[in-house]
């Protein structure tokens, strides 16, 4: 008996063991590229094409790359750029979804009923059946594309479904509604219970949102390039795609550019792991 | 007045732009022309006309197909290896999410990089035929270097979901069924895979919906080439409406997008529902 444990156990180790060198060759894999881009970015061309392994060159590293990438891909501009559609349509998101959850949760109706159905239903409309439209409506007809302010706007849009079908779900399970009729004989007013009880309460769900939201609209390039065109007002995605298209044939530059354009978000990242992962997976299963 | 604001952005982006999609696919406009000549079903003819457009909906079926396969599978299994208490799994989790933080235009810049110089300047150092030359130049590797990097972008996502699927499972089912003598396969297959249905609905459709909209990707990583043999549907119709100019056909031609990615989503849906079980 005690033997054939002691088997079982030692079989156990080697799976475990097994399991975890092959997770562990997979996570190399997935970080490989990063590292390639990483260390390329610190050499010359010529070492590049010669060698893209090699970390001790025949050059010498260097910092111009950088130096370069960072000035002629107009990096602080293209930054706050991206800070600030983001931001914006962040949190306009957040208070639209909430304000429109909200509502759809507590007044139940026929019309609050349907309005739910088109959110989800239009969850499954792919980007490209709505660009071409938007470029007719806001391009040709409106004239107001090259506006930041547009893009915050469609952004905002577009994400209001999946924002709004989250907060209902933690809505109709989280909130209390005994609370909110505590407030109202309190003397709340209807906006007072919604800003001061019920969008406090809403919290994790807000940083959830927030999370999701922000990696959106940070990343997205498509809808962003139909609206920017004008060098001044374009993202960092928009910026990245443009300066690769200049400076093709020079790897050191490129590489440097793709490092800068990644290190905001991966800054972000590290700061905030554990509250992002948190949140994805919450997202996710609402 | 609470429902107000996000009904406006929502109806304004995408309700009217939806609808009056529908209307432009019954004009002729070619993007400047103010006025917009009514051509009837012309646009539906010439879409069902167009041969590169139907083989560029095949190629994206067949690139979710074994997308949304390898995602789901790989992140299902490796959500179950870092269940188990495994050394250093919060490392893992994090660095398997690293990919999903940046956006497609990066990724797919970062591994054109790696499949036209990295691979090749190692299979020539090595001899391996496989690397020697690029694969974004080969139409069949090229549609493989599509489908690895969405793999590599997205089954770190689709992993945080099972995984959450996994840690939320009931451990008494699991007890009890190990005590009925279900062990290995059989409990993965009667036990665990039952109970974890809801999540690997929810998976699939995300990964399902984000692959038949690829676009940045497909345009940094391979720009459809070589000769348009890696041109996805979602880069088809931009083309179409952006470059040639046709309005109405590329219109059409993401409605029947819209169509198929309907189509799919609900069935998807519908069929894992059917096999949801209480645990």
């Amino acid at each position: 008996m005690a033997k054939t444990n002691q088997v079982r156990g030692t079989r156990e180790k080697v799976i475990a063991t097994i399991e975890w060198i092959l997770v562990l060759l997979l996570f190399l894999l997935v970080l490989f590229p990063f590292v390639m881009v990483a260390i390329n970015s610190l050499k010359v061309k010529r070492d590049i094409i010669m060698n893209p392994f090699s970390i001790i060159t025949a050059r010498g590293l260097t910092f111009n790359n950088y130096v370069e990438a960072f000035v002629k891909m107009h990096f602080i501009r293209s930054f706050f750029n991206s800070l600030m559609v983001t931001g914006l349509a962040t949190c306009l998101s957040i208070l639209t979804s909430s304000m429109l959850a909200y509502y759809l949760v507590r007044y139940v109706n026929k019309f609050t009923a349907i309005v739910s159905a088109i959110l989800i239903a239009s969850m499954i409309i792919p980007f490209q059946a709505l660009m071409i439209p938007l470029v007719s409506i806001y391009g040709a007809g409106l004239g107001v594309l090259n506006h930041r302010l547009t893009l915050v706007f469609m952004h905002t849009g577009f994400a209001l479904a999946m924002s709004t079908f989250i907060y209902q779900g933690f809505i109709k399970s989280g909130i209390p509604l005994a609370l909110e009729e505590a407030a109202l004989i309190d003397g709340c007013s209807k906006y007072g219970i919604f800003f001061r009880v019920v969008f406090p309460l809403l919290g994790p769900t807000t940083a959830t949102l927030v999370i999701l939201n922000v990696l959106a609209f940070w990343n997205d390039y498509l809808l962003p390039s139909l609206v920017l065109s004008l060098k001044e007002l374009l993202t960092l995605p928009l910026t990245t795609y443009t300066f690769y298209g200049t400076y093709s044939a020079n790897y050191g530059v490129i590489m440097a550019a793709l490092v800068l354009t990644v290190l905001p978000i991966l800054i972000l990242y590290f700061a905030l792991q554990s509250k992002i992962i948190e949140g994805v997976v919450s997202g996710a299963v609402k | 007045m609470f429902a107000l604001p996000g009904l406006v952005f929502f109806v304004c982006v995408v309700v009217v732009p939806f609808f009056y999609g529908f209307y432009l696919t019954l004009t002729d406009w070619n993007g400047m022309n103010p006025v917009k000549t009514f051509v009837g079903f012309s646009n539906y003819v010439v879409t069902l006309h167009d041969a590169a457009f139907w083989s560029s909906m095949w190629l994206t079926i067949k690139y979710v197909f074994f997308s949304v396969l390898l995602i789901n599978v790989l992140a299902f299994l490796l959500a179950y290896l870092l269940t188990n208490g495994m050394k250093g799994q919060n490392v893992f989790r994090g660095g398997f999410f690293t990919p999903n933080l940046i956006g497609g235009v990066v990724l797919g810049f970062i591994w054109e990089f790696i499949f036209s110089r990295v691979l090749v300047s190692f299979g020539k150092g090595t001899g391996i035929a496989l690397f020697t030359s690029s694969w974004l130049s080969d139409p069949t590797k090229a549609f493989w270097a599509l489908v690895i990097v969405t793999v590599w972008q997205l089954t770190g996502y689709m992993m945080l979901i099972y995984i959450a699927g996994f840690t939320s499972m009931s451990h008494d089912v699991l007890e009890a069924a190990s005590i009925d003598g279900a062990t290995g396969w059989k409990r993965m297959r009667d036990i665990i895979m039952p109970l974890m249905v809801p999540s690997i609905v929810i998976c699939t459709f995300f990964s399902l919906s984000r692959a038949f909209m690829v676009y940045d990707i497909n345009l940094t990583l391979t720009k459809g080439g070589p000769y348009d043999t890696t041109r996805l549907v979602a880069m088809y119709v931009y083309d179409m409406a952006f470059k040639s100019r046709k309005y109405g056909v590329g219109q059409a031609e993401a409605l029947f997008l819209f169509l198929l990615v309907a189509v799919v989503s609900i069935i998807q849906v519908q069929l894992g529902r059917s096999r949801e079980v209480e645990a």
